[in-house]
């Protein structure tokens, strides 16, 4: 067992609450930024891949885990990111520049599509956040001048200012080094006043309007981090796919991403990078798995669906915390393992809360 | 003339959107969870019906009541077996966990060897049959499609205002705790409801399939019923219909009078216009939650 000995306020605070943090969080930096000599070309793909989805899961998360906004048409968000990206790259534009602008225009269409989140909440911000998924989608395929609709559009690789990083290291290196900073932007944001704002407003949003939160705000707000983020992986996103068409952001996109934050574990920033794991992973292990199936069942179309919906209803019915909550706990029996009682997570079963009792 | 035929087949679309947002409104209001399998429901009820008719060799009107039958075996099971088990969880694993049932669906159906992954015509016996009244042209379908959606809000209505069970289904979908201490048996109620709300999908899934085909992702257009269920007011039966109709109407007219792609969207474009004007729907009642 491990007792923290604090000894002034800020360690309330601290990134790393103590030795242990640091040790294993850097080893886990120092194998990331070397995985290039040590993996092959195609799984260094599949990194740079979790990393992407990492970016946009932590938005996302920002938003659905620890603000208690739902977003349906968080494709949409990605979809802008990436088109942006791909049009200013193909002006010849710097990719830091491009990537700003990219960033800051979901910011702005995030915050557009929040404006129905301050009248409305639970489901009905869901179907509005989902309509606008499917106008943006509409929008990306009629608007051809510029996107290429239908038929879809290339993307020009990386260009930093007249510095190509052509090479799919280089390429990883940029996405390990993007995700490290909206990873530390997001924690940095959740333990500052506003991240506390987000939080109490997941939790009830009547005792933060009577704390004094300014809940129009602070919704928009966390809708214009959450599109930003998206905006960020959506300019990997179009540099890594490096081709582009409507129908990668559609609405079965924006229901992977809502997966990735279940199965990840909603409300806990290590989901967003342990759902993208899954979500990337999941695939290979299924091909993988194909092989010892029968062929009727192996080779059959809809396999990867079955296997989706299952983890999905399986993680939704038995670890609701996800694979982080799972974590958690097996981290929790480590440190007290004599002492560990079964009943230490258990969850309390409430009675079905109505909204329309009166 | 022409403006009165568009009306008509958007009334005729509009009520399968109808019929849909029926199922969600059925499980909204009893449970208060939002389910996305409607959809999927649906194309699984279309395929027993298809299945029934074409390898099974039913007459149509026995398909239609296997299929009918079927599904509401498969609601009650589905409620059973995973619903039920994680009521009282915050709303929004729910709507995941309904995301899974879709997605497992649709996923098995595509599985089944060379009939999930083709696109079948459903051989109705009213099929390819049109009637000529003071110049306007109706599809059988299209008649078949409204009558049999008066005729089923009709019974929905009967069987809530005069039967038992509909009445303890009223009383629960209020105030369930009420409900229970009254002696109604509410978590019964609860698989009772999605069985009638699968029931319905079937019905949907078989009045669409003549007009589009049968096919595993068929059950996509459940994405357009929850406009539907926003514009009528997401806890109000009538006002599901009455949504459908108005999504519908607005699609038909959209896809005639405006450019082209327009049509996909209006759907979108009504909710979100409705969702800022008046949040809770034409028809639907004002929450407000207290402390």
């Amino acid at each position: 067992m491990r007792f923290i000995f604090k000894t002034s306020y800020d360690r309330d605070i601290d990134l790393a609450k103590h030795g242990g943090h640091r040790f294993w969080y850097s080893l886990l930096l120092a194998l990331l930024v070397a995985a290039p000599w040590i993996v092959d070309e195609y799984w260094l793909s599949q990194f740079s891949f979790i990393l992407i989805y990492g970016i946009v899961g932590l938005g996302l998360m920002l938003l659905a885990g620890f603000t208690g906004l739902f977003s349906l048409g968080h494709a949409a968000f990605l979809g802008v990111g990436a088109y942006t990206e791909a049009v200013l790259a193909a002006k010849g534009w710097p990719f830091p520049l491009s990537m700003a602008c990219a960033m800051g225009l979901s910011a702005s269409v995030g915050v557009v599509v929040g404006l129905p989140a301050l009248r409305v909440k639970g489901i009905y911000l869901g179907i509005a956040t989902l309509a606008f998924g499917f106008i943006v989608e509409e929008v990306l395929a009629r608007w051809d001048g510029v996107t290429g609709g239908n038929a879809g559009m290339t993307v020009k690789g990386v260009d930093v200012f007249g510095w190509k990083l052509a090479s799919s290291e280089a390429f990883y290196w940029l996405c390990l080094a993007l995700a490290l900073l909206a990873t530390l932007a997001v924690l940095n944001v959740l333990r500052s006043p506003t991240g506390r704002a987000f939080v109490a407003i997941r939790d009830s949003e009547i005792s933060a309007q009577s704390m004094g939160i300014h809940l129009a705000r602070y919704k928009s707000l966390s809708f214009a981090i959450s599109a930003a983020l998206a905006g960020l992986g959506g300019a990997l996103y179009a540099h890594k796919i490096s081709f582009l068409s409507p129908d990668q952001f559609n609405i079965v996109q924006s229901i992977d991403l809502l997966l990735l934050v279940v199965i990840g574990g909603l409300g806990s920033v290590h989901g967003a990078f342990l759902g993208a794991i899954f979500l990337i992973a999941m695939p290979q292990l299924i091909a993988l798995g194909k092989d010892f199936l029968p062929a009727s069942i192996g080779q059959a179309a809809g396999l990867q669906a079955v296997v989706y919906g299952t983890v999905l209803i399986a993680f939704v019915l038995f670890e609701p915390m996800g694979l982080y909550g799972r974590w958690l706990k097996i981290r929790t029996w480590l440190q007290l393992v004599p002492f560990y009682r079964k009943g230490l997570f258990k969850r309390q079963k409430s009675f079905q809360k109505s909204d329309r009792v009166r | 003339m022409q403006f009165v035929q568009i009306i008509i087949s958007g009334m005729a679309q509009g009520c399968i959107y109808g019929l849909i947002a029926l199922g969600f409104v059925l499980i909204y209001k009893a449970t208060e969870t939002v389910t996305f399998a409607q959809g999927d429901l649906m194309m699984v009820g279309a395929f027993i019906g298809l299945a029934c008719m074409t390898f099974m060799g039913f007459p149509y009107w026995l398909a239609v009541l296997t299929s009918i039958a079927g599904m509401a075996l498969l609601g009650f099971a589905t409620e059973r077996l995973v619903i039920r088990p994680i009521l009282g969880e915050p709303a929004f694993s729910i709507v995941m966990l309904t995301v899974g049932i879709g997605y497992v669906g649709r996923g098995l159906i595509t599985m089944i060897p060379s009939i999930g992954t083709e696109t079948h015509a459903l051989p109705v016996p009213y099929k390819d049959i049109a009637f000529t009244f003071w110049g306007l042209l109706l599809a059988a379908e299209q008649i078949v499609i409204i009558g049999t959606t008066a005729l089923l809000c009709t019974l929905l209505f009967v069987l809530f205002r005069y039967t038992r069970i509909g009445v303890a289904m009223q009383a629960a979908s209020q105030n369930q705790i009420a409900a229970y201490y009254m002696g109604i048996p509410v978590k019964k109620l609860n698989s009772l409801v999605w069985a009638l709300a699968s029931m319905v999908a079937a019905v949907a899934g078989l009045l669409l399939a003549p007009i589009t085909f049968v096919h595993a992702n068929m059950g996509l257009i459940g994405l357009k019923a929850f406009p539907a269920a926003v514009v009528g007011g997401f806890g109000s039966l009538p006002g599901a219909i009455v949504g459908g109709l108005v999504i519908g109407v607005v699609e038909s007219l959209s896809g005639f009078y405006l450019p082209e792609g327009f049509k996909d969207i209006a759907a979108y474009v009504v909710v979100l216009i409705m969702l800022m004007v008046r949040p809770n729907g034409l028809f639907g009642e004002r929450l407000r939650k207290k402390v």
